[in-house]
Order: structure tokens, then sequence, then C-alpha cells
């Protein structure tokens, strides 16, 4: 894997763009679905770029989104900065993982973040999301392959790596 | 602390990550937290960063923008036409609801002068489109793209037209964002308008609840719950919502009800924001009519639905005008002691923007009843 062909906007750009997917309005009836598409994205960056993309920055990308979406300030840095740290731990095995163990480390760091987000509520003392948000970890883990192929073919031009 | 980005070096020293820095961001991250959600120190920072992400928002807007756009173009013109037929009805029915309103809401502010009250002020509404983007699903927050260039304030209340949907609680130059009645944080004072009783309806996350009823209170499933006006915020005689259950809290001596919204929460298009407005004035060639026991009397009785009849004695009004049975004096049920009959102060907004509910084709019999029973409590508000 070369780095030299990187193209360097693909970060910010797609930092931006799952911000923006998160706001999308969705029909009532998919909201609970609806992936966490930053989380996603940094995970794709943690995992590909270690050296431009750590805490720092998944730290930062949380407090735009709780800003954003108007939640309480400091839950999603809270989140990301663990989801982001689990994967820098084990970031030398997930690499190397085939795609579907991939799929499956996601969807439980998903579901983890899921377990997190309902503690902060819990002991901030905010209601918890519906039982079916629980979905949701389960359709990010099915796009992580879209979105990891995706992200290297916009990274690397057209033709791949 | 380290530094905002993290350094390259850190993260290249083998795969694992060092704990200290998980350890400093998570500190960060939960003094955040700590911070926004105990000491609200945070709030003038937020409202700074709000104008920051308006931008933003205005972006994640678009789509939605797009759809409703896309979507009127391809309306097709015979459509179009149903719909302007319809809607041209609906108006044509409105209208002669208004008149008729106005005639009543004249005669009470006439009656209002017989009894030496003070005159209402009125409320007048203004039209602000919804932003479509959704905002964290544990708050129930709308985005409003009008702001304070507009002229929307933070305190206003948001109807649209089946009845309250929120307040406004920060704005930016275009951007407003309001605070749904479902949202965890928000509390209405209420009262049941069948019988005035007096409660408090807070949001649940996606319904609304009202807690503490007394057992004695007599409140039932189906019961109409508008505004009270108490606490000054919200105008009376809102329609909130309808019980659709009701059962014992968890000490039984009390019941919890549980609420449908009278207002569409979900998005729309628009909502209303209401403002004070010019009051009702009296023409004066109506002024001296005072002693005739209203002209206009039996029209107000005419859209008087089957009510429970107001048999009990009406101590203010029934001297000034024994002809007319108007709602503002009519005393509360015994249910309800603490609200006594009118007293002799309303300062009491609502009226103008009265004939607006009635515009998004709530029943048409029950409505104009719920201004009236929610005023007696209008008093207490005042006496405070």
């Amino acid at each position: 894997m070369s780095r030299l062909r990187d193209k360097p906007w693909v970060l910010p750009v797609s930092v931006v763009l799952a911000l923006l997917l998160g706001l999308l309005p969705l029909p009532a009836l998919l909201q609970p679905l609806r992936p966490y598409w930053l989380a996603l994205v940094l995970a794709y960056w943690v995992i590909e770029a270690p050296d431009r993309v750590g805490l720092g920055i998944a730290f930062a990308s949380g407090v735009v989104a709780d800003l954003l979406y108007g939640g309480v300030l400091g839950e999603q840095a809270l989140r990301l900065v663990m989801l982001t740290f689990i994967l820098q731990r084990f970031r030398a095995r997930i690499r190397f993982f085939p795609m579907s163990q991939q799929m499956l480390a996601i969807g439980g760091l998903l579901f983890n973040d899921r377990i997190v987000s309902a503690v902060v509520h819990i002991v901030v003392g905010e209601p918890t999301l519906p039982w079916s948000y629980w979905w949701a970890p389960l359709l990010g883990m099915a796009l992580w392959p879209l979105l990891f192929v995706l992200l290297d073919a916009v990274r690397f031009g057209r033709r791949g790596r | 602390m380290p530094p905002y980005a993290g350094p390259p070096v850190a993260s290249r020293q083998g795969d694992a990550a060092s704990p200290l820095r998980l350890l400093a961001y998570l500190a960060l991250a939960i003094t955040l937290i700590v911070l926004d959600d105990q000491a609200g120190w945070l709030s003038r920072l937020r409202a700074q960063a709000n104008v920051l992400v308006q931008p933003v928002w205005a972006l994640a807007g678009l789509p939605g923008k797009l759809g409703t756009q896309v979507k009127d173009n391809a309306a097709s013109h015979g459509q179009l036409v149903d719909e302007n037929r319809e809607l041209r009805n609906q108006l044509l029915i409105a209208n002669a609801r208004l008149t008729r309103l106005q005639t009543a809401a004249l005669d009470n502010a006439q009656l209002r002068e017989l009894l030496n009250v003070a005159e209402r002020s009125g409320l007048d509404v203004q039209l602000a489109p919804i932003l479509d983007i959704d905002l964290d699903p544990v708050r129930q927050r709308l985005v409003l793209a009008a702001g304070s260039r507009d002229g929307v304030h933070i305190g206003q209340a948001v109807i649209d037209s089946g009845g309250l949907m929120g307040q406004v609680i920060a704005t930016t130059g275009s951007n407003a964002t309001v605070l749904l009645l479902t949202d965890p944080d928000h509390a209405v004072p209420v009262t049941v308008a069948r019988n005035g009783v007096r409660l408090i309806v807070y949001g649940r996350g996606d319904t609304l609840e009202l807690r503490d009823i007394p057992l004695s209170a007599g409140v039932e499933v189906g019961d109409e719950i508008v505004t009270s006006g108490l606490g000054g915020r919200f105008p009376a005689g809102f329609p909130v919502g309808k019980i659709t259950a009701l059962r014992p809290d968890d000490s039984h001596a009390f019941l919890v009800g549980e609420l449908k919204p009278a207002a569409q929460l979900d998005r729309g298009r628009d909502v209303l924001l209401l403002r004070p407005g010019a009051a009702i004035r009296i023409p004066p060639n109506l002024r001296l009519q005072d002693e005739a026991g209203g002209p206009a009397a039996p029209l107000p009785a005419a859209h008087e639905p089957p009510q429970p009849d107001p048999s009990a004695a009406n101590p203010t009004a029934g001297g000034a005008s024994p002809a007319n049975p108007t709602p503002s004096a009519r005393p509360l049920e015994p249910t309800a002691p603490a609200a006594q009959p009118a007293r002799a102060s309303f300062v009491d907004p609502a009226s103008s923007a009265r004939p607006l509910q009635q515009l998004g084709g709530s029943a048409a019999a029950t409505s104009p009843v719920v201004p009236n029973h929610a005023r007696p409590a209008e008093s207490v508000e005042n006496r405070e």
C-alpha cells in the first residue's frame, strides 16, 4: 500500500460528509436504522492512516458532531475517543482480518458504542433511545465493506490499489 | 493536556495507543458532559458555536428542500387543480368560521368592557419554515429556517394548525431551535378543557405525560388538554393533546396520564410563531350598547357546543349581562378548588390568534370552546 498517491482532501471531506449524513432527514421508520456514519468513517481512517487520525481528531469531530446534532456536549466525543482507542489497540490485527471478520469487529465496536451512549444517557439522566435503535450497528456493519471500498477507491484514484 | 491534533509521533510508536492520552481525552469529554449537563456554563459557548454550525445545517437541509421541490414539480396539473379546489373550499369554510369568531371576540371584548376588566393584548402569528434536518433523536428539537433577523426571539411559543408545538430556545441570525413539547426537558402548564383542573404536561421523548393527577379530579381518558397560560410563557387556550391512557402512579395516590399531542410534531413544512399583536378594538358605535343585553348574544350561543350546562351560579357576570352566557365569566366546576371564577384582571392574549387554530381543520364544533374553559385560569395567572 503506497501512501504516495494518497489524496489529502479525502479525509476532511469524508468526515464532513459523514457529519452531514447524520443530519440528513430520514422517514420516521428508518430513523432508528441510521448508521453512525462518523464512527464508520473515523474507523476507516484509524485503520488505514493511523498517523493522520488519532484520538485528537476523534475528539474534535465528536465535539463538532455534538454541536451539530444538539446532543449532550461531549457525549459523541467520548464515544468516538473510546472507539478510536480500541481500534488503535487492535489495529495490527484488524487490518489483516478478512473482510467478514473485519465487519464483525466493526459491528462489535458499534454495538459497544451504543452501550457507551446508553450509559452516558443514564448517568446524565436523559432518556435512552428506544430499543429499535439497537439495530443500527447491524446496518453499520453491513455498510462497512462498501464504505471501505469506496473510500479506498476515492483515496487512491479510480484504479484502486 | 495533549495538543489538539494528535502528533504523528505518538501513534507511530507501535500499534498500542498510549493509555495516558486516552485518559486525558476521556477526562476532557467527561468534563464537557458534566459541565453541559450540570452547570449550564457552556450555554454561552454553545450559542456562539451555533452560529458556526448554522451553514452546516443549511447545507444538510438542502436535500430535504430539494426533495419537496422535486415533489412540487412532479405534481401533475390535475392534482394541483384538485388541491386548489380543496384548499379554496377550506378557505371558504375557515373564513366563514372566522367571521363568526370575530363577532364572538368583539362581543367578548364588549363584555369585558362592561365588567371593567383590562383589555386583552392580542396575538399575532408569523409563519416560519422548518429546516428539514434530523437532530439527536433523544432530544426533541426542530430547527427553523428563520432566525433573529426575521424577528424570532427566544421564548416565543410555536404552534401549528393542530395546537401547541413548543417554544423557541435558541436563535441565530437565520436559524432558530425549537424545543418540542415532547422533549424530556419540557413542561407546560395546562388545564383539562372539560373541568378546568390544572396540571402540568411533561415531555417523555415521543409522547407527553400528565403527572400527579389527583384521583378526585375526575380526569378521564379522552379529555382535551389545553394550555392554561400559567407561568406566562404560553398563551392560554391552545390545544396540547388528548388523554389516551390513565394509570395509577407508584404511590397509588395519583394518576399518570398519557397524552397524544394535538400538534403534528414530526416534520411538517411550516410552523407558526406567536407574537404580541394588536388588541381587538371595539368600534365606537358598539360601545354604547352596554345595556342592550348584547346584540350579538345569539351568535356565541350558536356555536356553543353541547357542553355540560354551566349551571353554577355566575357571581361576577350575572349582574352585568344576564342574557348572554358568555364563556369568559363561566366559573369552573367545583373539582378545581383553586380556579375561581373570572377575576377582574384579564390581560389575556390569544384572541386574535384563535381563529388561526381553526384554519387547520381541527374539529369545528369543539375548538371554539377550548379557549373558554381555560380562561378562568388566566385570571389566576394574573394574580400571581
